[in-house]
């Protein structure tokens, strides 16, 4: 059962054809329908392939939110092997919107952290829709002190709408457990690669986004507010989140332009979401890749290069 | 207070012709709606001498009390590129700096000076929430960094005051960077073994809080102060849970483990001075101390002095900072 979102309906009902075709010739196999059916086929196809070309960034905003993008969980099963979750922050809770702990990497060890929303009702509340409380940062605090004193890169993946806004989260001081957070992907002298899968929601993101190297597939998103809040703040309006989206330039194209990526990943026609393991694949290839310019750096060189890699921002334009 | 004029004539001749405030405006308090004589208010420190609410002050009026006689040096800040993202909501970002500048009379939304808080040497940076609310851009990021090398390079600590509603959505992701950034530059005093000190004013969110303002090696907040990340409307509207009296005031924080202290603004300077001291190993602060700036004040000691003094003081002087007006 595929999810359309709603720029995909012209595609839903090509499909929709096609699919009662077939059915009608399960039911009646003398119907000469398979040619009609490959001929939708072939429409729906190229429909895709044309929209996919040309989301604009509202679009692809709702493409990084799709239900049925691969999750960090999904990542982890398919990236990694031996993988030995690590829990809880030592001072007050696990916080399962965060998964993170030990694993192989082409058989290098290795310690991954990353967003998890869920993928159906149980599993998106056990994961709080992917947004950390305090307790969440804290945990990869503690990931990120691990690698750095056992010499392991670290890899992060980048999935969440933003940190959570809860009473609890406030009072237990989220504002400063995503300071600490930044500071230590700041500090730690191990190579640090990181991968926005699909929403990278302002600070939540930051927290475990300041690696050497920052890659985002294709259809995700950075962005240091959502469209919706920034057109209620700005245009006093939050229907107006189509032109907030396109105004903030949050899509990994103009990302990279702005040299605040450095690669973008590209998605297989139709999005993350319509071939998984095809995307975890290409993932895989950019983690290794990028893990690859970084081996053989010092821990004294790869600070002070992240350092300067950061304090150098800002010197490109997209006007 | 003549002796001034010699001492960082350009600064302090263009503050003190800067703004010309009329003499008998009055202001009403954000907080408890009295109506305040202007020059009660600035005298105050703009806190309401009524209720204590402590109302947004300039950087320059902040640092014209903070700094030994008034007097600071401003510390150049790197020229970010304008507008990166041609940005435009219902109005453009280059029309909404403009006006924001003729608005403050200032260039942007932090202003970084360098002086001496009770006789010890200092660099301030403080945040102008009257300035597009002080909103976290490339320019604020910019002038932390400088901030934070002008201390390492005199080897003095920085005291950052703190105030706005976050990033500066108009700037998208690079005012997201300024997180990353503004914490590189806390990781150098760190490392030169300097004290980096928060003090955070009404109101103090988003990625700004979520960043260099709760790294200080000591936090302090004004009474009554907002501080969070998400803000209480925000967390009523998506969660809906109902919120405690004093949520995310700066009494609310203290309680909560989150501040060292909440001082008022009329001690801070005092507070400051005792707390920099301690943590550059300087010796007890004595009291009184308006130094006379060593240009002007060159008077040969009629007798020998028993041990070197370690800094001039004006004997009569009075500890108390007015802020000058001119
Ligand atoms: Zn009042």
């Amino acid at each position: 059962m595929q999810n359309y979102l709603d720029f995909e309906k012209g595609l839903a009902e090509i499909e929709g054809k096609a699919e009662e075709l077939r059915a009608l010739s399960r039911k009646n196999p003398d119907a000469p329908v398979e040619k009609e059916a490959a001929a939708l086929d072939q429409k729906a196809h190229d429909l895709l392939r044309d929209l996919y070309a040309n989301l604009d960034a509202w679009r692809k905003c709702q493409v990084a939110r799709h239900p049925d993008r691969p999750h960090t969980a999904d990542y982890i099963r398919a990236l990694f092997t031996e993988y030995m979750p690590l829990a809880g922050d030592r001072n007050f809770a696990e916080d399962r919107a965060v998964l993170g702990g030990l694993a192989r990497f082409d058989d290098r060890p290795v310690v991954v952290i990353g967003h998890e929303k869920g993928n159906d009702t149980r599993s998106r509340i056990e994961h709080n829709f992917g947004m950390a409380r305090p307790e969440g940062y804290r945990k990869a605090v503690r990931l990120m002190d691990l690698a750095d004193r056992f010499r392991l890169p670290v890899i992060s993946l980048i999935d969440t709408t933003g940190a959570y806004p809860g009473k609890g989260a406030e009072e237990r001081g989220q504002s400063e457990a995503i300071a600490r957070s930044t500071e230590k992907c700041l500090a730690i002298g191990v190579p640090f690669v990181s991968v926005v899968i699909g929403e990278g929601g302002s600070g939540g993101a930051v927290a475990f986004a300041t690696a050497d190297r920052l890659a985002m597939l294709e259809h995700s998103v950075y962005s240091v507010i959502s469209p919706e809040g920034c057109a209620s703040i700005l245009w006093k309006n939050a229907e107006k989140m189509k032109e907030a989206a396109a105004a903030l330039r949050l899509t990994a194209q103009d990302l990279l332009k702005l040299g605040v990526i450095d690669r973008v990943i590209p998605e297989p026609v139709g999005g993350a979401q319509r071939h998984p393991d095809e995307t975890i694949s290409r993932v895989r290839e950019a983690i290794a890749s990028m893990l690859a310019e970084l081996s053989g750096m010092a821990p004294e060189a790869l600070r002070s290069a992240r350092r300067r890699k950061f304090l150098d921002m800002g010197s490109k334009s997209l006007v | 207070m003549n002796w001034i004029s010699n001492y960082v004539k350009p600064t302090i001749n263009s503050l003190f012709s800067r703004r010309e405030v009329p003499e008998n405006l009055w202001r009403k308090c954000d907080e408890c709606g009295t109506m305040l004589f202007h020059r009660e208010l600035t005298d105050a420190l703009m806190v309401c001498p009524s209720c204590q609410h402590h109302m947004a002050i300039s950087p320059r009026a902040r640092f014209e009390a903070l700094f030994d006689g008034g007097a600071f040096v401003t510390v150049p800040v790197p020229e970010p590129l304008a507008d990166p993202l041609g940005f435009r909501d219902q109005k453009r970002y280059g029309e909404r700096m403009r006006e924001a500048r003729r608005k403050t009379g200032e260039h942007e939304a932090m202003l970084v000076g360098e002086g001496t808080i009770g006789q010890a040497e200092v660099v301030c940076a403080a945040q102008d929430f009257s300035f597009m609310g002080g909103s976290m851009g490339m320019a604020v990021g910019n002038a932390i960094i400088a901030a934070a090398e002008r201390a390492v390079a005199k080897h003095c600590p920085l005291i950052l005051f703190a105030a706005a509603g976050g990033a500066r959505m108009q700037e998208g992701i690079l005012s997201l960077m300024q997180m990353p950034r503004t914490t590189v530059a806390v990781q150098m005093l760190r490392e030169a073994g300097l004290p980096y000190i928060t003090v955070l004013t009404h109101p103090t969110t988003g990625g700004v809080t979520a960043s260099y303002a709760m790294l200080g090696d000591v936090q302090i907040a004004e009474p009554n102060a907002l501080i969070c990340f998400a803000g209480p409307r925000v967390i009523a509207q998506t969660i809906r849970e109902t919120l405690p009296e004093g949520f995310q005031r700066a009494e609310y924080l203290l309680d909560h483990g989150m501040l060292d202290m909440v001082v008022h603004r009329r001690d801070m300077r005092d507070e400051l001075a005792t707390l920099i001291r301690m943590l550059m190993s300087l010796p007890p602060r004595s009291h009184g101390d308006l130094p006379a700036p060593e240009a002007a004040a060159p008077a040969p000691l009629p007798e020998p002095a028993p041990e070197p003094a370690p800094a001039a003081k004006a004997p009569a002087a009075k500890a108390e900072a007015q802020p000058p007006r001119g």
